[in-house]
């Protein structure tokens, strides 16, 4: 059984839908003529901090501890910027100041209409679909202060290759998604884990901000995030919605 | 030279001052209460700085800090010229914070200080409100007190950089219902616009059209529902705004 998904390749400047399947267990599409890929996304780019279970059990008494006080109550938010938007298989830079970087490997929820104070019900009317994120961090143990600095490098948030229609994907609370740094398994994040599952997550984030039609809200990074160096691989793979796989090397001074 | 967008009879214009009138882009003249102002600026990129006044940071008893503690803004929170922001009805602190804001005109990386200003197409007024009782200290300030829809004023004015001789010296006002409740100078920034887009341009890609929010000095006080706020820069103009 095939699907179509919406892309962005070749350096063409507008989206075209191609057919995927599922092979090996995995959404795929015939790539022959595909030279390039380009975010299908065109709006602002949301991610969400400790909406995994894991992450915050993680954390643990530092919660309760200075400079935090308390759990956080309602969702904590960051942008990507649009300097930070890449495609499939572009290469992300290790800047000179670090060894390592942190994949924080998540689904995007690619938003269909606008959306402002909505219920939890609706919420899935919002949705356009899904696509993978690759929400890629300097390092910071700390999330006291915006990591702006070390989330905001060009090129740190590959996205795509391609969105599936909310059509396809049946059950978006039961997806699971796995990280390989050159072919070995690295983590896997389930959205059963989720703090917040998506209709609520959508539903606490619209309360306060509009999102707009194809605005990006990032569901979350799970927890124990795999580190990568120069001439790492990275994928990111879901069977539902396709593999995000990426390089890292060495910016050049 | 002073340009806005404003929306007229069904169409969105490019607007300069003449007298104390509107020269619409398609010749017509109107009136500043004919229009409906729209932010002079449609950002990808918006940082905002926290805490980059001295004055400001005592009165919240923050240390300075020492580097710029920087946060960034989705599209949703601006809004034009005359226009009305909410007070949600569980909020007890809300207050302005008048602000220069500096717009990007060419795309730049790793800029020095000294060459920085060749990269400003030019400033206007915005009123970064905050909204307290929402603070939590996780990415402190997060987006629930700082990127609530239509809560950053901005305009009404986009006014070139070369009008502007010395953006590190000029006075910022803010009147409530008339009254004047805070002061300040640009001048008394902790980390100045040159050092800002060195700071900002050191790790990521600026564009052109980008926003960076300077900062507010001292005097944020309480606002409620009805109060008219006024901020007001030197050189840039008066931008009002409501509380409803």
């Amino acid at each position: 059984m095939s699907i179509n998904v919406r892309a962005r390749m070749n350096s063409r400047h507008y989206d075209e839908l191609l057919q995927a399947s599922s092979m090996n267990g995995v959404l795929q599409v015939d790539d022959a003529s595909i030279k390039s890929w380009a975010p299908p996304v065109n709006g602002t780019v949301y991610g969400t901090l400790l909406n995994d279970r894991k992450a915050v059990e993680a954390m643990g008494q530092q919660l309760n501890a200075a400079p935090y006080k308390q759990p956080p109550k309602a969702p904590v938010l960051y942008i990507k910027p649009i300097n930070t938007l890449a495609g499939h298989q572009s290469d992300v830079e290790l800047p000179l100041e670090t060894d390592e970087l942190h994949v924080g490997a998540s689904i995007g929820i690619v938003i269909g209409k606008q959306a402002s104070k909505i219920s939890e019900k609706e919420a899935y009317d919002f949705i356009e679909g899904y696509t993978l994120v690759n929400d890629i961090s300097i390092p910071h143990d700390n999330v006291f202060r915006p990591a702006i600095k070390e989330k905001a490098r060009d090129g740190f948030c590959p996205i795509g290759p391609w969105v599936v229609s909310y059509a396809d994907v049946t059950q978006p609370e039961d997806l699971e998604i796995n990280v390989y740094v050159n072919g070995d398994h690295k983590q896997q994040f389930l959205t059963e884990d989720l703090v917040r599952p998506i209709p609520k997550l959508l539903q606490d984030v619209t309360e306060f901000m509009t999102l707009f039609k194809g605005d990006v809200l990032m569901i979350g990074c799970g927890h124990d995030l795999p580190k990568v160096t120069a001439g790492d691989t990275v994928r990111i793979e879901s069977a539902e919605l396709g593999v995000l796989e990426n390089k890292v090397r060495r910016v050049q001074s | 030279m002073k340009s806005a967008r404003v929306a007229y009879e069904g169409d969105i214009f490019h607007a300069a001052l003449m007298e104390d009138r509107l020269k619409l882009s398609n010749g017509k003249t109107v009136t500043e209460e004919e229009v409906v102002w729209l932010p002079p600026i449609q950002t990808k990129t918006c940082f905002a700085l926290g805490l980059n006044y001295m004055d400001h940071a005592s009165e919240l008893e923050f240390q300075a800090p020492e580097e710029p503690l920087v946060f960034l803004k989705g599209p949703n929170t601006f809004i034009g010229h005359r226009g009305r922001t909410k007070r949600p009805q569980d909020v007890t602190h809300m207050h302005y914070e008048c602000e220069l804001a500096v717009v990007i005109g060419k795309q730049t990386k790793n800029v020095r200080q000294s060459e920085a200003y060749d990269y400003v197409a030019g400033y206007t007024i915005a009123n970064d409100y905050a909204f307290r009782d929402y603070l939590e200290n996780y990415y402190r300030p997060n987006l629930r007190v700082k990127n609530r829809d239509h809560s950053t004023p901005l305009g009404p004015w986009f006014v070139d950089a070369s009008d502007i001789t010395d953006p590190m010296n000029l006075k910022l006002r803010t009147f409530v219902n008339g009254e004047k409740v805070q002061e300040g100078s640009t001048k008394d920034m902790i980390f100045g616009i040159p050092h800002l887009i060195e700071y900002l341009s050191g790790f990521m890609t600026l564009n052109p059209g980008d926003l960076i929010l300077t900062g507010t000095p001292k005097g944020t006080v309480d606002t409620k529902v009805g109060d008219e706020v006024i901020t007001e820069i030197e050189g840039l103009g008066q931008l009002k705004n409501t509380i409803e």
